[in-house]
């Protein structure tokens, strides 16, 4: 982990940014100058396929689409010998409000992104790489698919890939526009052409993904970082970042460098690279400018708005996997909501109370139904019709819903608001219809 | 802790361990042992999706759903926590304040799985009031005439959405809209009516709450266990009674034919029975006018000009429509009451020239597998088959293969609802399948493809066959099936490379000039690859009428007693005369187009026409009609009256299916009963009755069975095939024949071991192409081929008497490529008249791609619009069926 000198920002760091800024950075020839398609080349001749999954196993590479799974222990969960076709999936939805960061990667190094997918494909014998962008990024499916077209003909993708026996192409698929269609087998649903109706695992995609195919399904950063591990090793990776917990064996830590960004009521919101090790408080002040002038940092929510929020003065813990639950939030995304105190929180609650609500794929009974209440009470509370009797049935429902359901929607519905709700107490109370003193 | 002996695992439910098997889920191995989970998204035929979340349990400290989660040997499952109780109670909560009948002592309680479950785990209704019930109401969609859709009850356990997906294949409905506005449907604010649905039901019967349910419900008193009377398929029903009417039919899940499915016309066809257009009493023609009369009075007169007509001036029409018991007294009626072999049925214009084809290759003319089997096959080549409309049940096994990674080869000239599934379709001309399996063959041969160990073991003739190849190369192919010869050889390579393959046809291929060498082509390709003789293999002809099997097997044609056993035998001819007492004539007798045009230019001068109704049916139907009125004395026996009681001198009104006992054989030659579910309507007698009443007033013997159980009893003793079946075998469950002897379990796939032929041998065919009868010329320049539709039957007597079925298609289209119709300026819906060389019919037109260009399509269900006056009769030298699936018309703006 980097060390801070006092008095000086924490440094930014360039690996999966390095060629962020660099002019037509997007195109073979000059990502092809700036190193790209080296560690595949590498990987090919150089390592089995095996010899890449150890190495991602030893970087402790953690999924960055938000469950932070470790990656080369997903990949490594693939049958060896499938009778069936293997598939790479790479989640390119990014669809949760407030986060950005794959879009950067894609419209400004896409080369790096096919590498990353076609070094996976190559470790678990893959013979196609789909890529699922959500719809709304057009920018980044014409930069992917020239990326595509321009390896295929340069042979770094399609058949024999730099003449070697190894063979694999890719789709682009647009997708189709619903939050859910981002969770893995809500994905896979939507990508063969169904309702993005998430399945209930098992079977894992990794033993039947996409058209009942073996499929790994990564997010766009996560493969991104796979080119890096190849040239320098895992161990270089795990180096990097938050090393594990040593008073916990079960703990992973953070290992490498994340790209982080902040969004909402601050001066300068944006993504930045960095190794594991920076502070929520750091990010927000030191890189996005803090708050808007004359405002208070009222909650933040450190990834998405899926996770549970943060005070101002809880922003000093680091933004890490393990750090945040320890703080009982999440990394979710790294991608910072900040509300500053012009927000009123029930309002807050309510908007992302809607949010998910309406995002519900709308087949399991507790968040189909559930997500319902929760804005209804809300909104209910808003409207100042909402009783002390509401407060409760909102503690009640919370546990009916949270890990009740098949995918983690319903839980990202439950976690912020009811965070909200513990901390901010007296805001919804304000709001509840006034009982005079002695009525029954 | 795993039981050697019978491989179960022990696993411990609320503290007792029992053992249960392996391959059982959680939610399975409980409920078999009595320990409830609450469930509503979970149904045994489907595959699990976990979307209620009622089954939650603890498995190993775990929260799971019960209904996916597998067993492990030596798991703790807890269904009885607090934990469990609570997310349970949760989720029955949530449902019910969305639900619209939503109290706990809902009057739905019977049948409404969601109120059971409340009313067991005692939702406490205060607790309810707590989230104040929904206020949002929604539309109930009344589009089908079968039944309705109300959203408000629905709990969106998706069982309908994976029924019509997994089961029927249509997959019409799904999710819509999401979240708390997620329902049921085939896009947002559609109509049920406007989706891809066929009515089957099968959603409906799966439901379970009742959100789907049939629109006409009755509850029945009683059910009684009886056999479909629509189509060969053969579907096992439970007919419910009510007040001695028939108030519901139901699949039975046991018998292995349907396994509890049915398609719309079995399932909600049933109002013909007690239709108030019955007969329900003799009628006699005086002066001109049929009039009442009492079966007295009816039964003299057909006796005493039966009596003045015996021998060759006799004609007996037996039907496909009857059971074999019936079948078989009408056939014994005519050949040893009446002195001739002039009997004949329907199949005569189906299926004859599969019973004349496949008995000369194979030695027998049934389907050689099992409908079951089906979905096992690993190709199915489905060739002039409409399986989805005219065979429903087939279908699904088509579609079950398919699930299952099966091929799908389709060759139809019209772009069929089956040809969107397949993995291979061929639009081929009308009347070239000769042309093009030939064509198969030869691309299989040069290639290598052939099994020569089963030809060289099993069959005979080969080289002839193989010379006879030479000449289909591309060009012919090409030339006369319109097909590039590339398909064509994909169709070969994967029929030849994914065994077992089924071949399935039905009318496309036999309802031509040349039927017989078509069906014999698909025994030259099942025989060249060794698919005959295997399970899921062979050639499959669909037969068309509930017991048209049974009608043939019963000997209800001119040229074999029953089990095809040859007239022109004389040791046959010995044992029949010996068994029934009575001198036997050797000449086979006239098919059914002869018997009609034998009232003109032959000898017929009186006929006995059962259940069946030529005027319509019949190609170049006004031929056939012209006979009817021109015969000295027709005696019709029907339960409605026809286009052909109108000729009628004398007409006797029967019981149908549901009102009178014995067995139909359906298509996987699978023999079953069919029972008495009520009494005859008015005053109606069975046709089994009626046959013999008029053979006793002529003083005969013979006719005297108690029962259709004693006459089963006297066809197993004449019949080898049915040699082991008695009512009692096939109480619960039919049997397969070849049965020969009552301790024979019956044969699920015929020529295991051996072709039932002299020498044992499967025989080749060489063929030659022959065009059809009539192609088109300048003055009918496009072809007229024949089609059914699924919501109709035959001559439609029975199915526009129910009017969901008349809603959902009530009249006769003309289908038409939009291509010829441009030309014509004709748009969609526009009268047009249909011309032939025989005679004209008007009907609206459907524009549509489904027709190839130069062809046109129509079904004979209507009479309004009687195709058959514009069809063929020109008809096959062998088999005699004639050319309904082709012939030449004109099509014009009928102004
Ligand atoms: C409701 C929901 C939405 C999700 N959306 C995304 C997304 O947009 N992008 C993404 O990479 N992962 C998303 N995920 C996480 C994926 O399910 C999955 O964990 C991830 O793609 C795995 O890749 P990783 O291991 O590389 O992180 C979402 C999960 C849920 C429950
Ligand atoms: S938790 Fe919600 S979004 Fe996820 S599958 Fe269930 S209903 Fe759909
Ligand atoms: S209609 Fe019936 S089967 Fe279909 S989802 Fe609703 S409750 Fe389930
Ligand atoms: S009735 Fe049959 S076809 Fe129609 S939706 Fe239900 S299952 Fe599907
Ligand atoms: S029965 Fe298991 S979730 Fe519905």
């Amino acid at each position: 982990m980097t060390d801070k000198p006092p008095g000086t920002k924490y440094p930014e760091t360039k690996i999966l940014s390095r060629n962020f800024g660099v002019p037509e950075s997007w195109t073979l020839k000059v990502a092809r100058e700036r190193g790209a398609y080296a560690n595949l080349e590498k990987a090919l001749r150089e390592m089995t396929p095996d010899q890449v999954i150890d190495e991602m196993k030893k970087s402790r590479l953690r999924g960055r689409g938000g469950a932070g799974f470790p990656t080369g222990v997903k990949w490594g969960f693939v049958p060896k010998d499938s009778d069936k076709p293997v598939y790479i999936c790479c989640n390119a939805d990014e669809s949760e409000p407030g986060t950005f960061k794959d879009r950067y990667l894609m419209e400004l190094d896409p080369h790096l992104v096919l590498e990353g997918c076609l070094i996976a494909a190559y470790a678990v014998s893959a013979e196609r790489i789909w890529i699922y962008v959500r719809g709304e990024y057009p920018g980044s499916i014409a930069r992917l698919e020239q990326a595509i077209e321009e390896a295929t003909a340069a042979n770094v993708l399609g058949d024999k890939i730099l003449g070697t026996d190894f063979s694999c192409d890719c789709v682009v698929h647009s997708g189709a526009g619903a939050y859910v269609c981002g969770e893995e087998t809500g994905l896979l649903e939507s990508l063969e052409g169904k309702r993005g109706h998430p399945r209930i695992k098992p079977p894992f995609p990794a033993v039947e993904g996409a058209f009942g195919c073996p499929t790994v399904i990564n997010n766009v950063e996560t493969l991104s970082h796979v080119p890096w591990i190849v040239e320098h090793g895992g161990q270089a990776f795990a180096d990097q970042g938050i090393g594990p917990d040593p008073d916990d064996p079960k703990s992973m830590g953070s290992s490498g460098t994340k790209l982080m960004g902040v969004s909402g009521q601050v001066k300068h919101p944006g993504v930045w690279e960095f190794e594991f090790g920076i502070t929520v408080r750091e990010l927000i002040y030191d890189y996005a400018g803090g708050p808007l002038d004359g405002r208070k940092i009222k909650a933040v929510i450190p990834g998405g708005v899926s996770m549970p929020v943060l005070l101002d003065e809880e922003l000093d813990v680091k933004m890490g996997f393990d750090d945040l639950v320890k703080a009982e939030s999440g990394l979710g995304t790294a991608c910072a909501i900040v509300m500053d105190d012009s927000v009123d929180m029930v309002e807050a609650c309510e908007n992302i109370a809607h949010f998910f609500a309406d995002e519900s794929c709308g087949q399991c009974t507790p968040c189909r139904e559930g997500c319902h209440w929760i804005e209804k009470i809300f909104r209910r509370i808003n409207a100042g019709e909402g009783t002390e009797a509401d407060l409760d049935l909102l503690e009640h429902l919370f546990p009916q819903i949270e890990g009740r359901t098949i995918c983690a929607l319903a839980e990202a519905a439950v976690w912020p608001v009811r965070s909200i709700l513990v901390k901010f107490r007296h805001e919804f109370e304000a709001k509840l219809v006034k009982t005079p003193v002695g009525a029954s | 802790m795993i039981d050697i002996t019978t491989r179960k695992v022990e696993v411990s439910i609320d503290g007792s361990t029992v053992l249960v098997d392996p391959s059982s889920t959680v939610l399975e191995a409980a409920l078999e042992h009595g320990v409830f989970i609450p469930h509503l998204c979970h149904d045994p035929d489907l595959k699990p999706t976990g979307v209620c979340r009622l089954c939650m349990v603890e498995v190993d400290g775990r929260l799971l759903t019960a209904c996916n989660t597998p067993v492990v040997a030596g798991a703790l499952i807890r269904t009885d926590t607090d934990a469990v109780k609570e997310t349970r109670l949760g989720a029955v909560e949530l449902l019910l304040v969305n639900h619209h009948r939503g109290t706990v002592d809902c009057a739905e309680g019977e049948t409404c799985e969601l109120a059971k479950i409340a009313r067991l785990l005692e939702v406490d209704e205060t607790r309810l009031k707590r989230l104040r019930r929904s206020d949002q109401t929604l539309d109930v969609d009344t589009s089908n005439p079968f039944f309705h859709f109300d959203p408000n009850i629905c709990v969106l356990c998706g069982i309908c959405v994976r029924t019509c997906d997994e089961i029927v294949g249509v997959g019409a409905i799904d999710f819509v809209k999401r979240g708390i506005y997620t329902t049921i449907g085939s896009a947002p604010d559609a109509q049920w009516i406007d989706s891809d649905c066929v009515s089957c039901g099968e959603c409906v019967v799966r439901c379970p709450t009742g959100s789907l349910a049939p629109t006409h419900h009755e509850v029945p008193e009683r059910e009684v266990i009886s056999t479909c009377t629509y189509c060969g398929c053969g579907c096992g029903i439970h007919l419910g009674v009510r007040d001695d009417r028939i108030v519901s039919v139901r699949g039975v899940r046991e018998n292995p034919a349907n396994e509890g499915r049915l398609c719309v016309k079995g399932r909600f066809g049933f109002e013909f029975v007690n239709s108030p257009d019955r007969l329900t009493t003799p009628l006699i023609r005086r002066q001109g006018k049929l009039e009442e009369a009492t079966w007295d009075e009816a039964l003299d007169l057909v006796a005493e000009r039966f009596s003045a007509n015996r021998g060759e001036a006799f004609a007996s029409i037996a039907s496909a429509k009857l059971t074999n018991e019936e079948n078989y007294l009408i056939q014994k009626f005519t050949r040893a009451v009446m002195g001739t072999n002039n009997v004949d049925h329907c199949a005569r214009l189906c299926h004859s020239p599969s019973v004349a084809g496949l008995v000369q290759s194979f030695g027998s003319g049934a389907m050689t597998s099992s409908t079951k089997d089906i979905g096992d096959a690993r190709c199915i080549l489905a060739v002039g088959t409409n399986t989805t409309a005219a065979h429903p049940i087939v279908a699904l096994q088509v579609m079950r293969s398919l699930r299952q990674g099966g091929k799908l080869i389709v060759i139809n000239p019209r772009e069929i609802e089956l040809a969107h599934y397949a993995d291979l379709f061929i639009q081929n001309r009308p009347g070239s399948d000769v042309a093009l399996l030939m064509g198969m063959m030869r691309v299989i041969v040069d290639e290598g493809l052939h099994d020569l160990e089963f030809i060289e073991a099993r069959c005979e003739d080969y080289e002839v066959f193989r010379e006879s190849l030479a000449q289909y190369d591309e060009a012919l192919v090409e030339e006369k099936t319109g097909v590039p010869f590339a398909q064509i050889a994909r169709a070969a390579r994967m029929y030849a490379e994914n065994s077992p393959a089924s071949i399935l046809y039905a009318m496309g291929i036999t309802q031509h000039t040349h039927g017989t060498d078509n069906v014999l082509a698909t025994s030259n390709l099942a025989l060249l690859t060794g698919n005959v003789g295997r399970a899921s293999s062979g050639v499959n002809p669909l037969r068309g009428q509930s017991n048209v099997q049974g009608a043939c097997d019963m000997g209800g044609l001119p040229n074999v007693y029953p089990g095809y056993q040859r007239v022109d035998d004389p040791k046959v001819q010995a044992k029949f005369e010996r068994a029934w007492g009575v001198e036997l004539h050797s000449t086979p007798g006239l098919t059914h187009l002869e018997i009609l045009g034998g009232v003109t230019a032959g000898p017929i001068k009186a006929i006995y026409l059962v259940g069946e109704n030529p005027a319509l049916s019949e190609a170049d139907a006004s031929h056939a009609r012209e006979a009817l009125e021109k015969v000295d004395f027709l005696v019709v026996q029907d339960i409605f009256l026809t286009e052909s009681t109108e000729h009628a001198d004398v007409v006797l009104p029967a019981a149908s299916f549901a009102e009178k006992d014995g067995t139909f054989t359906n298509t996987e030659r699978r023999v079953q009963r069919v029972r008495k579910a009520i009494e005859p309507v008015g005053d109606s007698r069975e046709d089994g009755w009626i046959t013999s009443a008029i053979a006793k007033r002529m003083g005969v013997e013979g006719f005297d069975h108690e029962s259709a159980e004693e006459v089963m009893n006297e066809i197993a003793s004449l019949t080898p095939q049915y040699g082991g079946i008695t009512h009692d075998r096939i109480e619960d469950i039919g049997l397969q024949w070849p049965c020969p002897d009552p301790s024979h379990p019956g044969t699920r796939y015929l020529h295991a071991e051996r072709f039932p032929r002299p020498n044992g041998r499967g025989r080749f065919f060489p063929l030659q192409y022959r065009p059809p009868a009539e192609e088109p010329d300048a003055e009918f320049p496009l072809v007229l081929t024949t089609e059914r539709s699924l919501y109709h039957y035959h001559t439609a007597t029975m199915t526009r008497r129910v009017p969901g079925l008349e809603k959902l298609r009530s009249e006769e289209l003309v289908e038409i490529h939009p291509r010829d119709a441009e030309a014509l300026s004709i748009a969609s819906g526009d009268r047009v008249r249909v011309t032939s060389r025989r005679g004209e019919v008007t009907a609206r037109a459907l524009v549509t791609e489904v027709s190839p260009p130069g062809t046109v399509s129509m079904t004979f269900h209507f009479h309004e619009a009687p195709t058959n006056v514009l069809t063929n009769a020109a008809y096959d030298p062998v088999a005699k069926i004639p050319e309904t699936k082709v012939c030449a018309v004109r099509v014009e703006p009928a102004s």
